[in-house]
C-alpha cells in the first residue's frame, strides 16, 4: 500500500521535467479554418458527446465518445491560456520540426516557437550561427542576474538591517530618555553612511539593469507572428526535439536539481521549493532539540523521583491524553499562548522599541517548534518512561553499591541504557511532525517567505522569521494556485519529496539509535 | 529468643576486642507492617570469612543487605537497632550512604556488569570519586583484576565489551570493580550460584585469597561451600539468628537442634 502510493507520487511527479517532444499540429477549427499549435502532450481522456456539445462545440457523424488530447502551449500573454484541449479528430497533420526551442521563463510561463534572429539594442545582429550566439547572450544575461540578486538580496538587505538597528536603537534611547543631541549626531552619520552606501549600490543595479536589458530575441510563435523577448527574461531554453536520451536524461538531472534548490517563481508554481525544504527540516531539527531534554527531563522525573502516588498517576493519564488531542487545537493554544501571549510579553521586554511591529509576537519558526514539541512530547516522555523501566534493577543496584549516588547512577549507566529507547521516542516524534501541516498553518508557515530562518546577517539564526513548509507549500500549489493545470505535477513532486525528507530524517534517527542499540545489545531484551 | 546475650557472650569469649569489625545490635526490619528480622546480635569478626546459612526466605538475604544499607532502595521498609562498623553507626543519621557503600562492597547473585568495556567497569567506582588520572586508573585496574585473579585472562582486551567475557569471568570482574574502590568489607550475595562447579571452585578460591586484606560476609545456599570457604558461620531460621559459631563446630557439633537438622538436610 505505501510503496504503491509512494510509486504513485513518484510516477506523476517525477515526470515533469522530462523535456517531451514538441508537436506542431494543424487543428481544423469550427469555421472551416485551421490553426497551428504548438505544445507538449500533457493529458488526453475520452469525452462523451454531451459534454462537448454542452461545452459548446459543434460535432458532426454520430459518435458518443471522442478522444482528446490536452497540449501544454504556453505563451500564455499572446494565448490568454497556457494549455488546450483538442479533439484527435480535428488533427490534420502533426510534424516534429527539430528547430523548436523551449524558452523557461522569469514570467508567463514557458514560450515555444522557433528563434529568428538576435537584437542588440533592438538591432538585429547578423551572425552566422544564431543558435549559439543566442545560448552565450543567455549565459550573459544569467551572470548579470546573479550578480543582481546578490546586491538585491545580501548587500541591500545588510544595509537595510543596519538602518533598521540604528532607527531602533535611536528609538529605544528616545524610549529611555537618554537621546542626547551628542547620540542623535551621530546616528544621523550612521544613518547618512549607510545610505551613502545604498545609494552606490542603487546606481550599481541601474547600469546592471541596463545592462542586461541589451539582448532580444525574435521568436516566431505557433500563429506565425514574431515576438520579441528580452534575453533577461529567459531561465534557460532548449531544444528538445533535437535531444538525444543522454542529453535528455542530462537535462532531467539539472531539471530536478533546480527543483530542489532553486526558489519559487510565480506565485509558487515554478521554480524550486529550496526554502520549503529548508523550512521543513529546519523547524523539525528545532523542534527535536526542543522537546528530547525537556521529554526525557520530565519522564526521569516521572520514572525515578516523583513518588508514586496519586498525582503522578494523574500526571501519567494526562500526557498520555495530550498525544490524542486534534493537531489543529495545538495550533490554537500555540497561537493563543505561545504568539500573542509569551511573544507579546518577550516583545514587551526585550523588543520595546519595534513596537507597534511585533518582534516575536508574531508567528514565526520558533513558535510552530515549540507548538509541535508539544504536540510530540508524550511520545518522547512514554518511550522514556518505557526505556528506563527496562534498565535491569541488578545493574542499578550495583552502580549504587559502588557507592555512586542516584544521580551519579542515573547519569553514567542508566541513561545512556535507556538511550536507544529515547531514539525511538524521537523518532516517533520526528514522524508526527514532519508531517504536520494544520497547527503550523496558525503559528508560522506563510506561503512565501522572503528570507530564510538561517542566513548571513546577524544574528544568522533568526527564529523570529515565518518560513516556508513543504506540506502547507503542496496545499498552496495544489489549491491556491492561479493555474491548476501547471501546478498539479508540483503539486505530485513537492508531495514526493516531503516523503523523502522524512524517510530521510527518520533514518537518520533510526541509525543513530541502531549505534546506540548495539553497544548495549548485552542487556536489550 | 535463642537467649541473644548468651551468643554474645560466646563470641566475646573467642576473640579479642579489636577483631570485632561490624557488630550488629538488636537488629530488626520490616517490610512494611510485617517483621523480616527480630533482632539479630553478632559480632562479624576483622579479616576472616563469615557465612550465612539457612532456608530460603530466613532473611539471610535482607540480613547481608542491611551492612551497605542497600534495603533503603526498597519501599516501606524500617529498621530498628543498628550496625556498627568500626564503631560508627551506619544508620546514624548523619552518614552519607555512598560514602557508607564505598566502604562495604558488595557483589550480587547475578554477575551484573554494566555495558561499557572491561577497563570502564573497573575503573567506575574510581571515576564516581573523581578519579581521572589515566596512571592512577591504570595501577587500579590492573591491581584490582590480578586481585580477583582475572588479569591473565583480560590483559589483551581490556578495551573490548565486559559482556563478551563468561558467567564466571563476569562474576570475577564484578568482585574486582567492587575491591577496586579498596572497602573495607565485602558482601557477597550467593557469588556463585549461577555459575559452573568449575567457575564456582575460582571464585572459592579467590574469596580464599581476598580474606587477608577484607572483611568477607558470605550468603550461600551451599552448605559445603560454606564449610569450605569460611571461618566463621551464622545459621538464620525465620529471621532469627539460632546460631553463630565457627564453622567447624557448627558443621561437626552444633549447639542447637534446628542447626543440627538444617546441616544434616532434614528440611530447607
Amino acid at each position: 500500500m505505501v510503496v504503491g502510493l509512494i510509486g504513485l507520487i513518484a510516477i506523476r511527479g517525477l515526470g515533469i521535467y522530462w523535456p517531451s517532444e514538441i508537436h506542431q499540429i494543424d487543428v481544423q477549427k469550427v469555421d472551416g479554418s485551421s490553426e497551428v499549435l504548438i505544445g507538449e502532450i500533457y493529458d488526453s481522456e475520452i469525452v462523451s458527446r454531451g459534454r462537448l456539445e454542452g461545452a459548446g462545440i459543434k460535432l458532426e457523424g454520430d459518435e458518443q465518445f471522442f478522444d482528446r488530447t490536452l497540449y501544454k502551449v504556453g505563451n500564455r500573454e499572446i494565448y490568454g491560456v497556457d494549455f488546450k484541449w483538442v479533439l484527435n479528430d480535428k488533427i490534420k497533420s502533426e510534424v516534429y520540426p527539430q528547430d523548436i526551442v523551449v524558452f523557461e521563463r522569469r514570467e508567463w510561463g514557458n514560450l515555444y516557437g522557433f528563434i529568428e534572429n538576435v537584437k542588440e539594442n533592438n538591432v538585429v545582429k547578423p551572425v552566422t550561427d544564431v543558435w549559439s550566439d543566442f545560448q552565450s547572450r543567455v549565459e550573459r544575461a544569467l551572470d548579470l542576474h546573479d550578480e543582481i540578486k546578490v546586491i538585491e538580496k545580501h548587500e541591500i538587505g545588510r544595509i537595510n538591517a543596519a538602518l533598521e538597528r540604528l532607527r531602533l536603537k535611536a528609538k529605544k534611547l528616545e524610549l529611555t530618555g537618554s537621546l542626547t543631541p551628542e547620540k542623535i549626531i551621530e546616528i544621523e552619520a550612521d544613518t547618512a553612511a549607510q545610505n551613502k552606501i545604498y545609494e552606490g549600490l542603487q546606481g550599481r543595479l541601474a547600469a546592471l539593469y541596463a545592462e542586461i536589458k541589451r539582448d532580444q530575441v525574435v521568436v516566431k510563435v505557433a500563429s506565425g507572428q514574431s515576438v520579441d523577448i528580452s534575453i533577461s527574461e529567459v531561465v534557460r531554453t532548449w531544444m528538445p526535439n533535437n535531444m538525444g536520451v543522454f542529453e535528455k536524461i542530462g537535462f532531467y538531472a539539472t531539471s530536478a536539481w533546480l527543483f530542489v534548490t532553486d526558489e519559487p517563481r510565480e506565485a509558487n508554481t515554478e521554480g524550486g521549493i529550496f526554502p520549503a525544504i529548508f523550512g521543513t527540516v529546519m523547524m523539525v531539527i528545532i523542534m527535536s532539540i526542543i522537546v528530547t531534554p525537556f521529554g526525557i527531563v520530565a519522564a526521569v522525573y516521572l520514572k525515578e523521583y516523583a513518588s508514586q502516588g496519586f498525582i503522578t498517576r494523574t500526571i501519567r493519564i494526562a500526557v498520555n491524553n495530550l498525544a490524542g488531542v486534534p493537531s489543529i487545537v495545538y495550533g490554537v493554544f500555540g497561537l493563543g499562548f505561545f504568539v500573542y501571549f509569551l511573544g507579546g510579553n518577550i516583545d514587551q521586554l526585550f523588543f520595546p522599541e519595534a513596537l507597534p511591529a511585533p518582534t516575536f509576537g508574531t508567528p514565526g519558526i520558533l513558535w510552530a517548534s515549540l507548538t509541535l514539541a508539544i504536540l510530540t512530547v508524550p511520545v518522547v516522555i512514554v518511550a522514556t518512561e518505557e526505556g528506563l523501566s527496562r534498565v535491569p534493577k541488578n545493574i542499578r543496584e550495583g552502580s549504587l553499591a559502588l557507592g555512586a549516588t542516584k544521580w551519579e547512577t542515573l547519569w553514567k549507566t542508566v541513561l545512556p541504557m535507556a538511550s536507544p529507547a529515547m531514539m525511538t521516542g524521537l523518532i516517533l516524534a520526528v514522524a508526527r511532525a514532519a508531517g504536520e501541516v494544520a497547527p503550523l498553518m496558525l503559528v508560522g508557515v506563510v506561503k512565501l517567505a522572503p528570507t530564510l530562518p538561517l542566513d548571513m546577517t546577524f544574528p544568522y539564526l533568526h527564529l523570529d522569521r515565518k518560513f516556508m513548509h513543504l506540506g502547507f507549500h503542496i496545499y498552496d500549489v495544489g489549491f491556491q494556485s492561479p493555474n491548476i493545470e501547471a501546478a498539479r505535477p508540483l503539486v505530485y513532486a513537492t508531495a514526493f519529496l516531503l516523503v523523502v525528507v522524512i524517510v530521510f530524517l527518520n533514518l537518520a534517527a533510526i541509525s543513530v539509535r541502531n549505534r546506540l542499540r548495539e553497544k548495549f545489545k548485552g542487556y536489550d531484551s | 529468643m535463642n537467649n541473644p546475650d548468651k551468643l554474645e557472650a560466646v563470641n566475646k569469649n573467642s576473640q579479642t576486642q579489636s577483631d570485632v569489625c561490624i557488630k550488629v545490635n538488636d537488629l530488626k526490619l520490616f517490610y512494611s507492617e510485617k517483621s523480616a528480622l527480630h533482632g539479630i546480635n553478632m559480632s562479624v569478626p576483622r579479616n576472616k570469612v563469615t557465612a550465612f546459612i539457612g532456608p530460603s526466605g530466613c532473611g539471610k538475604s535482607t540480613l547481608l543487605r542491611c551492612f551497605n544499607r542497600m534495603n533503603d532502595l526498597v519501599d516501606d521498609v524500617r529498621i530498628e537497632g543498628n550496625i556498627t562498623i568500626d564503631g560508627d553507626n551506619i544508620y546514624d543519621k548523619s552518614v552519607n550512604v555512598a560514602d557508607l557503600r564505598r566502604r562495604v562492597g558488595m557483589v550480587f547473585q547475578k554477575p551484573n556488569p554494566f555495558p561499557k568495556s572491561i577497563y570502564e567497569n573497573v575503573a567506575y567506582g574510581l571515576r564516581i570519586q573523581g578519579v581521572n588520572s589515566r596512571r592512577r586508573l591504570d595501577e587500579a585496574v590492573e591491581s584490582s583484576l590480578k586481585g580477583a585473579a582475572l588479569w591473565e585472562e583480560v590483559k589483551d582486551r581490556l578495551e573490548d565489551s565486559a559482556f563478551g567475557l563468561s558467567g564466571g569471568q563476569q562474576q570475577r570482574l564484578v568482585i574486582a570493580r567492587a575491591i577496586a574502590i579498596e572497602p573495607e568489607v565485602l558482601l557477597l550475595d550467593e557469588p556463585a550460584s549461577a555459575l559452573d562447579p568449575i567457575s564456582t571452585l575460582k571464585i572459592e578460591e579467590l574469596i580464599y585469597e581476598l580474606k587477608d586484606r577484607y572483611t568477607i560476609l558470605i550468603v550461600t545456599h551451599n552448605m559445603q561451600q560454606a564449610a569450605r570457604v569460611s571461618d566463621k558461620t551464622a545459621f538464620l531460621y525465620m529471621g532469627d539468628l539460632i546460631e553463630f559459631d565457627d564453622t567447624n563446630k557448627i558443621f561437626t557439633n552444633p549447639e542447637k537442634k534446628k542447626t543440627e537438622d538444617y546441616i544434616t538436610g532434614r528440611y530447607g
